[in-house]
């Protein structure tokens, strides 16, 4: 976080890249100028972002960059200062999302963006089943058949390779790995069009942080979900992610190719990040 | 038109905690035909495997253009957007590195296959191309189904360019593919390669030690 007066950032030394012209399709995702300041604070300055359809984009950046504010304005959480963002889905293409009222950004949210949270009672009923966890995301969208709703978490636990026989057992006695896989579970149920993962391995074991990855790397193939993640792991990102949105003091820094901006960082705040790595 | 049209690449690493430029290569042409097989040569760092890594945008070229004949429609390495390099990083573009990268819990023949499965095959049919790849660089069966991150430096390079090389390219990277391969090994690489070749595949090669590929050398290019 930033306190005022806030410096320009220098612009990064990069060589302007072309407008896609291979890649064909509309971004499924288009963030202009987003900003959002808490007070004197600012926590996002001028941020732009475009998502391809079944790309995985990674934001980094050390601990009060922004990253995460960007990714909670993106799941419609929290209010912002300015700035427009645009999904091209049905029913809601052309419209600023950050202007919907709250009833149709709800209704956004449920049928199109699935999140998963590194602290894993920001996103589940702890003391719920973790099936009903799964199947409460369907009954907010208007199912109410108890059959069709058993099936459906069901195929969205096996689908982040959830154990089936522990289906009834609530995220407070699971461990770790296996609360993110109901989180990934209820993100994934109604098949949303944008999956948002903050820190979604940060705080597990490394054996089953490989795990999850593994489950996550499967899905986007089988699923070709777009996919952000926000993460300072830079490990994570190189296995994940497709491109890279370098963040600090709220303001995007650097984009490119995630071996690109790992092997070859262009701006000096980047070149400290990657060089930092143990 | 050429598959591939190289004119003045060049590349220096700006390190800005040192205040330094150091310097990579400097004002590379060439021209690379579908099907043909170019030999970088030059000393130790002179900048061969970073002029790869350029064309594979791994590094952000400085200055210069690399205009590659795709699919559908003249595109510049250089200078393309990054979710175009992309794309064409899994449709047309394979880099052969020198070292694995290998991820905990997946299985060498998975590894192998995975691209395969990007590219929409089945389970099934990538995990048998991948042993193919596998059996015939000379990859025991019996670790197949273990994880490479304690394998030998010799069984990693095969897992490598297997996965590397697996799926259908127009141009390939070879970065040293060959440096810790033992004989046999290299001899089913090469006829791998020709049969490349012959299908109109190109490629860039460094080699360590180029007598390796004897015979399939088409055009060589010497970096100072």
């Amino acid at each position: 976080m930033n306190i005022e007066p806030v410096t320009p950032q220098p612009q990064p030394h990069q060589r302007r890249l072309l407008p896609p012209r291979l890649v064909r399709q509309a971004p499924l995702l288009e963030l202009r100028g987003l900003s959002k300041r808490y007070g004197r604070i600012v926590a996002v300055q001028g941020v732009n972002l475009e998502l391809y359809p079944g790309e995985t984009v990674g934001i980094v950046g050390e601990s009060g960059s922004g990253k995460s504010t960007v990714l909670r304005m993106l799941n419609l959480e929290e209010a912002t200062d300015t700035g427009t963002y645009h999904l091209a889905v049905p029913g809601f293409t052309g419209q600023n999302l950050f202007a919907l009222d709250r009833f149709h950004q709800r209704q956004l949210r449920i049928q199109q963006i699935g999140i998963v949270y590194q602290q894993p009672h920001m996103g589940l009923r702890m003391q719920a089943t973790s099936g009903g966890n799964v199947a409460e995301r369907l009954i907010m969208a208007g199912e109410r058949r108890f059959a069709t709703l058993r099936r459906a978490a069901s195929d969205a636990l096996a689908s982040s390779e959830f154990p089936a026989d522990r289906i009834d057992d609530p995220p407070a006695v699971l461990s770790g790995g296996m609360q993110q896989r109901v989180q990934l579970a209820k993100a994934i149920a109604l098949r949303p069009a944008l999956l948002l993962l903050d820190e979604p391995t940060t705080g597990l074991d490394v054996s089953i942080q490989a795990l999850v990855l593994d489950t996550l790397l499967r899905l986007r193939r089988e699923r070709q979900i777009t996919t952000l993640i926000v993460s300072h792991d830079l490990g994570v990102i190189r296995t994940l992610a497709d491109r890279v949105l370098v963040m600090r003091h709220g303001a995007v820094v650097e984009c490119g190719l995630t071996d690109q901006i790992l092997d070859d960082p262009q701006h000096p705040y980047t070149q400290q990040l990657v060089s930092a790595r143990l | 038109m050429p598959l591939l049209h190289v004119e003045d690449l060049s590349k220096n690493f700006v390190i800005h905690a040192l205040g330094r430029t150091i310097p990579a290569f400097q004002g590379v042409s060439f021209t690379l035909e579908a099907g043909s097989l170019l030999l970088i040569r030059g000393p130790n760092g002179a900048g061969k495997s970073s002029l790869l890594r350029c064309l594979y945008r791994t590094y952000l070229p400085e200055r210069g253009q690399a205009l590659f004949a795709a699919a559908d429609g003249t595109i510049d390495l250089a200078s393309a957007a990054d979710v175009d390099i992309a794309l064409l990083r899994r449709t047309e573009i394979g880099h052969v590195t020198q070292f694995l990268r290998p991820r905990p819990r997946v299985t060498a023949l998975d590894l192998v296959a995975e691209p395969l499965l990007v590219a929409g095959h089945s389970l099934a049919e990538a995990r048998e191309a991948a042993a193919d790849w596998l059996g015939s660089l000379g990859l025991k069966a019996a670790i197949w189904q273990a994880y490479p991150s304690t394998f030998s430096g010799g069984e990693q390079q095969k897992i490598n360019l297997a996965r590397a090389m697996i799926a259908p390219r127009r141009l390939l990277l070879l970065d040293e593919p060959t440096s810790a391969l033992d004989p046999d090994a290299r001899a089913a690489l090469c006829s791998r390669i020709k049969t490349l070749k012959a299908a109109g595949v190109a490629m860039i090669g460094v080699f360590h030690h180029p007598e390796d590929i004897a015979g399939l050398i088409d055009v060589e290019f010497h970096v100072a």
